[in-house]
């Protein structure tokens, strides 16, 4: 590289080459940005309030610090949503419906039932269609022209329907995040379960192992990498699911519920405070599933060879 | 309760499913003729979980709330063909489309204008990829905020939730060219973007149509989903939501069933533009 050449060794081009200089960098612009953002959007409105107060006087810098401390700003300032963040989770009893932690648990048990019920059907989907040609052959297109339709949009129809007839609670929206983990895993195994080359199934065959033994001896540790990579998608897609899931009960609780009534009041923090939940909450999941993997394969001896995809879907 | 409907359904779907085992263990040497059973089997898959789900809803006297059976939903995609079309107008052709235009854009162009800076692609690719995995159909509620009910404000939540997928991808894509061809270039003399226009963008083909067809999921996704948030009274997410407090449930079938197709359609269109501008990549030659 041209940059590494011109200049000498050191800390500096430590930092330079490696991941976290830049990764610190881009952040930084973005909070610049946001604050300049949240200074120009909120303008107009603190415009209005010093006309109504009839203040006149107002410096460039009493101006900046008003816009962004504003009651209901267009955008709130980075700070007011840590604040409100601070507020909510560690000054609130975390069992009082004013926590945020609270509601991040009505969605996260939703997201981890759906996820393990859908993961297990995947599974259990895969395995039938590596063994069962007919299955293969008659259910494989429509998994994957399943893929290609928005499945959330039948979201609030099972809400709805399964309130109607008297479920309600935690399991419709389980059932969402069910619907939606179940494709990547079940598409992801089935890569997996066939993944293991045809010289090592001869040898399992010399060796007069049966279906059985194949399936738990090699296939099941040959899919391992896949499973954890699908795994990955389907843990950020369940959380979609759930906080979806939320939206059409009317604002009762949750994260996505947090969202409905904060869009209803004109809340900007809350719906911004949820939103940076809801990623944290996201982020804590990926990396959880990262850690299982790193720690089973380590524990295996496996090496992660081609498993890695790309993007989610 | 009318057991000979159900009983009659679920022979059917037995028979379906017995000739299915029969088909793929056929041996047939003719490429054409195996050609079709691997199209017979699946749509007389689908074919017979259409026929148990309507003999089972039937027979069973499954309350139309629950679950309407198939032809009762065709019935009303026939009847309602006004309102249906209206709702896709404002969704699909005024939110996805522009919003998937605008976003898989601007996540190619700044994947482009990044290019020439490896230390910004090191801090943008983790960021990137971060995001990805993020619930962003939360931003719905301060887009509508922002952009007012009608599709502007969706086309907002379409160009956030499509614009990472593209930037990561078009980075890693544009990376995929070997040392080797980049040399043959330099011993060619070709600038930078000749080098971009006639190697690495082409060789970035499969990435780029990798993101494209995320994307063409995602993009429906999030208008419908940003509809929940508030719309004018239209709209495939608002017909959904509004119907199925109404208890109108085959219209919301109906609503799903031309997502599904819109779906399936826009995906099917890219991978068929992908066949043929990346005709060269192993996947689409072999």
């Amino acid at each position: 590289m041209k940059n590494s050449a011109e200049m000498k060794d050191g800390v500096f081009n430590r930092l330079y080459q490696g991941k976290a200089l830049p990764v610190l960098m881009i952040v930084s612009i973005i909070i610049v940005a946001w604050y300049g953002f949240a200074v120009w959007l909120n303008a107009p409105w603190q415009v209005g309030v010093y006309e109504r107060a009839e203040i006149s006087d107002w410096t460039a810098s009493q101006f900046v610090v008003d816009t962004l401390n504003q009651k209901r700003p267009v955008l709130p300032s980075a700070h007011q949503v840590f604040v409100e963040i601070w507020n909510t989770t560690v000054l609130k009893n975390p069992t009082s419906r004013r926590s945020l932690l609270y509601h991040a648990w009505i969605t996260l048990s939703a997201t981890g039932l759906g996820f393990a019920i859908g993961s297990i059907l995947g599974i259990l989907l895969a395995v039938g269609i590596t063994h069962s040609r007919a299955m293969d052959k008659s259910t494989m297109p429509w998994i994957v022209a399943s893929q290609t339709i928005p499945i959330l949009a039948i979201a609030p129809m099972i809400i709805v329907v399964l309130n109607a007839i008297g479920i309600s609670g935690v399991l419709p929206k389980a059932l969402i995040s069910t619907y939606l983990s179940f494709f990547p895993i079940a598409v992801g195994m089935v890569k997996g379960f066939r993944s293991p080359e045809q010289i090592q199934l001869d040898l399992m065959y010399t060796y007069g192992a049966s279906k059985t033994q194949t399936f738990w001896k090699l296939r099941w540790f040959a899919a391992l990498p896949y499973l954890f990579t699908s795994m990955k998608i389907a843990i950020a897609i369940s959380l979609v699911g759930a906080i979806v899931g939320e939206l059409p009960t009317g604002a009762v609780a949750g994260l996505g519920a947090r969202l409905l009534s904060g869009s209803y009041y004109g809340q900007t923090v809350q719906i911004w405070s949820a939103l940076f939940m809801a990623a944290a909450l996201a982020a804590t999941l990926v990396a959880l599933v990262s850690l299982v993997e790193r720690i089973v394969t380590r524990n295996l001896g496996a090496q992660i060879i081609g498993a890695q995809t790309k993007g989610a879907n | 309760m009318n057991y000979s409907l159900v009983v009659g359904a679920v022979v059917f779907w037995l028979v379906a499913w017995a000739t299915n085992e029969w088909l793929v263990r056929l041996n047939v040497e003719n490429r054409t003729i195996g050609r079709s059973i691997d199209l017979v089997v699946p749509l007389l898959f689908g074919v017979s979980i259409l026929v148990l789900w309507e003999g089972l809803v039937r027979g069973l006297n499954v309350s139309p709330i629950l679950l309407p059976p198939p032809s009762m939903i065709w019935a009303r995609i026939l009847v309602s063909g006004s309102i249906l079309w209206a709702d896709f107008q404002q969704t699909f052709l005024k939110s996805v489309l522009v919003g998937f235009a605008f976003g898989c854009g601007s996540g190619f162009l700044v994947a482009i204008a990044v290019d020439r800076s490896p230390f910004l692609q090191r801090g943008l690719l983790p960021i990137g990829n971060f995001v990805s995995a993020l619930p962003i159909v939360g931003v719905a509620p301060i887009m509508v905020m922002w952009f007012g009910f009608d599709w502007p404000s969706k086309v907002a939540v379409v160009v956030v939730m499509t614009f990472f997928p593209m930037l990561v991808n078009t980075v890693s894509g544009l990376a995929a060219a070997s040392s080797m061809q980049k040399d043959l270039m330099r011993t060619y003399a070709g600038s930078y973007w000749q080098t971009l226009f006639a190697l690495r963008l082409p060789a970035a083909a499969p990435f780029i149509f990798n993101a494209l067809k995320i994307n063409s999921t995602l993009a429906l996704i999030g208008a419908i989903v940003a509809e929940f948030f508030g719309t004018p009274i239209v709209g495939m997410g608002f017909r959904i939501s509004t119907e199925v407090g109404r208890m109108n449930v085959d219209l919301v079938w109906a609503e799903i069933a031309v997502a599904a197709l819109a779906g399936t359609t826009f995906y099917g269109l890219i991978a068929l533009i992908e066949r043929k501008v990346t005709f060269w990549h192993p996947s689409v030659r072999g």
